[in-house]
């Protein structure tokens, strides 16, 4: 059967971690394994192809696309420079004379003689790729990629907005900004939800990164320009990152990310809100690398859904509230809402005993 | 494996879903073809298993579990396949393994044409129709500047394009800039760095030559008929087949362990959603009958249509909302929607604010499920709206062309927008289908039916439909090998019989009676101007159902007049609709809750 609940997400002190720096097209890696890298490092070059520009010659000098072709002044493969006449057409008598000259510097690549059209490509745009995580370097591919190790501290959010992005971790007491610190470059963690109002403030301060335990969606929105209607992001134009620890709403951050983040105070991070709710799976990370610690992890038990687990419970009416796992009946039963369903039953921090779906809690 | 009909006994089939592979054993038993046992399991196309068969051998041992039936050889290492073949009346094995396929996202195709309302929508009627999803259309009156063309089509990755353009004989120059358009962005395919991305080209024949010289530089490119030979006829058959092929040899034999899975069948894999399709449109075809079938997942929504056209055959349609649906893009149904028009089909009090936070909340955990009541009337309010986006989207691509000859110069191509007209009459719509969890699971019937009434706004006498437990696809590849036992399974079943809604529409000032309904001769009920009420009979009785209008309300037969229909029974009798179309709430806002509560509670929706 398809695992009835949600394994939970990755919260651990001391992990290798490995990422892979990709190239989007065959280039040139400037790192050898074994070499120790900095998060900002480049570690691989490429160029990326020239756009090619079409350019609606016949329409816009006023003459048939034939013609076009009768008066070219340069062939196919040809490089070009700006202002470069590219066709010129002589009128009546030789009275008239128009030409087309080239918008930008490239190489002819297309002439099309229906058309009247001639394609410019121009040149090749260059590209860095950063190592993004300090660490080493274990694997190459020779002219794609880099692999890259550390041992670091690893947190998965729930949901984010914006990039990579690397800076020194500040974990705040309340839900103001701390005056008289230096916060540029700064990832904050908070623990509550931030205002649309803090956010304005910490993107005048420079911050990059902010890592909270919740948002409200109308000040996600505020932030974004839009709403977000599909859990696909990290390519958002946005000052700094955004991740969420527990979801939208007014959720405190688990104490055990909090806890954690607030061990690594001062540390370096590199974050992503990169988030793909749909199969394949993406969650936005905090990896703080240099965690020297034993692998200890404050992550769910890998013993899975198993009497004594600690849960979350990710659905109302217990939305956001801990417990243990009590009772784990093997037969589906009626749920309030008239289906049915595996269930299990969950001792909250109350006491109380209540009754869930399994597919509403997540391990912790 | 046994591909002749008449030989089959025993017949395992599965839809490869974007997250589940589901199995089913559909079996010839003393009472006919039936379907008898299913299993599921996780789709296995992602790291670190990334290999399809995976999950449906998974799925094949829980068959083997829930039915007692053994399926798989112990061993099949160097096997061709690794079921077991059955024996005449044997207790073990299979005759026949099918399957279909949505894993990896599906079909996604970018199409292009010359004008957005002719060529272009004919590519994506065909690219639809094939069970693609179509990333985006291209036209050269589209309203975008050329770079702003090439930067999205740079970054989409589609498996396929379908370029179209021109009638033939007509000009070439359209078609062929949108070809270097193409060109410039250069799309790359979505599986593997060294393939080249295949292109369909179906558009004016003279331009061929010169669009694959273009293409070449970037592309595979495979000319075949043109979607749209002249201005009044719509060819979509060749690209259509071609499309299919090409999702076999290109796109399904590079997704994982696919390569070993099309081993597995002596029969093509097809698309999920053509599959659907087809048994869509064999159901109308055997009923005559005009049927609209919706199809919500977590992720999108898919609507097929079958409708008479102006020269009276049934034409089917597919379209998909790709960011409507029930989990993954809940959230998209309430920026679409906006948060009023989902709060108002709820029977309680919430503030914007909640509503807001609970979807998205769903949106980023889409695999909980609702607990409470309120949280499933939420969840079915969402699902009100999605059904009524997906089929305002489906109306506007399910069109027909008329057959009037216009004779147009060049210059005249980019106004022409008069020879279609929409094919979706909801008012002579005969049966509806719903599928996907929240209608086939959802734990009232008549919850389904209602969802079905309000989101789509039905309207005359429609009989109510689920799929129950989305086998469509399963019985559409069926269908291909043995149509008859499909239609068995489709009907025993597959097809639940909901009910029949009856609504009458009539004019803004209508009070009162506006129908009579009488069946087998008894006279049941009248619906009454702004009142919904359900009249159980007999689950499964058939008769004559008689539906007599007051003055000029309209309840299917036009105007005044009676309708008559030969109807079986479903399960909720007959649901009376009296509220007129488009629906319409009353008062201000704050007086909705109450106005719902009070209908929920008259059709015992307001308890589980």
């Amino acid at each position: 059967m398809a695992q009835a609940f949600t394994p939970g997400l990755a919260c651990r002190i001391s992990d290798v971690i490995r990422r892979v720096r990709e190239l989007p097209v065959p280039g040139e890696l400037t790192v050898q394994v074994g070499q120790e890298v900095q998060a900002h490092q480049v570690v691989a070059r490429a160029f990326l192809p020239g756009e090619l520009h079409i350019q609606r010659v016949a329409e816009k000098i006023g003459i048939e696309p034939h013609e076009v072709i009768a008066g070219l002044k340069v062939q196919a493969g040809q490089a070009v420079t700006v202002g470069q006449v590219l066709c010129e057409h002589v009128g009546l008598f030789g009275l008239f004379r128009s030409q087309f000259k080239s918008p930008v510097d490239g190489v002819v690549e297309l002439i099309t003689a229906s058309s009247g059209h001639i394609g410019v490509r121009s040149a090749a745009k260059p590209i860095a790729i950063e190592a993004y995580v300090s660490g080493r370097v274990v694997e190459v591919s020779e002219g794609k990629s880099v692999t890259i190790e550390t041992r670091a501290a690893f947190v998965q959010g729930i949901f984010g907005v914006g990039g990579e992005r690397v800076g020194k971790l500040l974990v705040l007491d309340g839900d103001k900004l701390p005056q008289g610190t230096q916060l540029r470059g700064a990832v904050l963690v908070m623990r509550g939800a931030p205002s649309a109002s803090f956010l304005v403030a910490a993107k005048e301060a420079g911050i990059c990164g902010l890592v909270a335990g919740s948002v409200d969606d109308q000040v996600l929105a505020s932030y974004l320009g839009y709403d977000v209607g599909i859990a696909l992001t990290g390519d958002e134009d946005v000052p700094f990152t955004l991740i969420v620890s527990e979801g939208f709403g007014a959720l405190e951050m688990s104490e055990r990310v909090y806890a954690l983040l607030k061990k690594f105070n001062g540390q370096s991070a590199s974050i992503n809100g990169a988030t793909q709710v749909r199969a394949g799976a993406v969650r936005p990370e905090i990896v703080i690398p240099g965690s020297m610690q034993d692998s200890m992890a404050v992550e769910p038990s890998a013993a899975g859904l198993v009497l004594g687990a600690q849960v979350r419970l990710i659905r109302v009416p217990f939305f956001g509230q801990y417990g243990q796992v009590h009772e784990l009946p093997h037969e589906a039963q009626r749920i309030d809402t008239g289906a049915l369903a595996r269930v299990l039953r969950v001792k909250l921090s109350s006491g109380e005993v209540v009754t869930v779906p399994r597919a509403n809690v997540e391990l912790v | 494996m046994e591909t002749e009909a008449s030989k089959l006994r025993t017949v395992l089939v599965t839809d490869c879903g974007s997250t589940t592979t589901k199995a089913l054993l559909f079996q010839k038993t003393q009472d006919g073809w039936r379907q008898t046992a299913r299993g599921e399991a996780p789709t296995t196309v992602e790291e670190p298993v990334a290999d399809v068969t995976v999950g449906a051998l998974n799925a094949f041992s829980e068959v083997e579990e829930v039915s007692g039936r053994r399926i798989l050889r112990p061993r099949s290492a160097g096997m061709a396949h690794p079921f077991l073949e059955s024996e005449q009346n044997g207790s073990h094995g299979i005759d026949l393994y099918l399957s279909t396929s949505s894993a990896g996202g599906g079909l996604q195709m970018v199409v292009g044409g010359v004008v957005k309302e002719m060529t272009t929508e004919s590519a994506e009627r065909a690219a639809l129709g094939a069970g693609a999803i179509v990333l985006d259309a291209l036209s050269a009156d589209d309203g975008r500047e050329d770079h702003e063309r090439i930067d999205r089509v740079r970054h989409l990755k589609p498996d396929i394009v379908l370029l179209t353009g021109g009638v033939d004989g007509g000009s070439k120059q359209h078609v062929i800039e949108v070809a270097e358009l193409l060109l410039a962005a250069a799309p790359r395919p979505r599986f593997g760095d060294t393939l080249r991305l295949p292109v369909i080209y179906a558009g004016n024949r003279d331009a061929a030559g010169e669009v694959s010289e273009i293409l070449e530089r970037v592309a595979d490119v495979q000319v075949v008929g043109n979607v749209r030979p002249t201005l009044e006829t719509e060819n979509l058959g060749p690209a259509r087949e071609a499309i299919h092929e090409l999702f076999l040899t290109h796109v399904m034999s590079h997704s994982p362990g696919y390569g070993k899975l099309l081993g597995w069948s002596p029969k093509p894999i097809l698309p999920t959603p053509a599959a659907v399709g087809d048994m869509t449109l064999r159901h109308a075809k055997r009923n005559n009958v005009q049927v609209l079938c919706a199809d919500i997942g977590g992720a999108t929504t898919d609507v097929f249509s079958v409708f008479r056209d102006q020269e009276d055959e049934l034409i089917f349609n597919r379209t998909v909302s790709a960011n409507l649906g029930m989990s993954y893009s809940v959230a998209n149904v309430l920026v679409e929607a906006g948060v009023e028009n989902i709060a108002r089909w709820l029977p309680y009090q919430v503030s914007d604010a909640e509503v807001r936070d609970r979807l998205r909340n769903k949106m980023i955990r889409p695999t909980s499920i609702p607990q409470t009541l309120e949280d499933l009337w939420l969840e079915q309010a969402v699902c009100r709206e999605a059904l009524r986006l997906s089929l305002a989207h489906h109306r506007s691509l399910a069109v027909g062309l008329s057959g009037q000859r216009r004779v147009r110069g060049i210059a005249d191509i980019f106004a022409q927008r008069s020879n279609r007209y929409e094919l979706v009459d909801l008012m002579h719509l005969d049966v509806v289908i719903g599928s996907g969890g929240v209608l086939s699971h959802a734990p009232q019937r008549l919850s389904a039916a209602m969802m079905m009434i309000e989101g789509f706004g039905l309207q005359g006498v429609t009989q109510i439909t689920v799929d129950s437990i989305f086998m469509m696809p399963h019985l559409g590849v069926f269908s291909s090998v043995h149509p008859q036992a499909a239609d068995e399974i489709f009907i025993n079943d597959c097809l639940v019989n909901v009910g029949h809604a009856i609504v009458p529409v009539y004019a803004e000032d209508g009070r009162g009676e506006l129908a009579r309904v009488t069946f087998e001769g008894k006279e049941l009920a009248s619906i009454e101007a702004g009142a919904v009420q359900v009249v159980e009979l007999c689950a499964g009785s058939r008769g004559r159902l008689i539906v007599e209008p007051r003055g000029r309300v309209n309840v299917g037969a036009g105007p005044g007049q009676v309708y008559e229909r030969d109807i079986e029974v479903g399960k909720c009798g007959l649901i009376l609709d009296g509220r007129n179309r488009p629906l319409r709430w009353q008062g201000p806002r704050v007086a909705w809750p109450e106005q719902q509560r009070v209908l929920y509670r008259q059709l015992g929706l307001d308890q589980a």
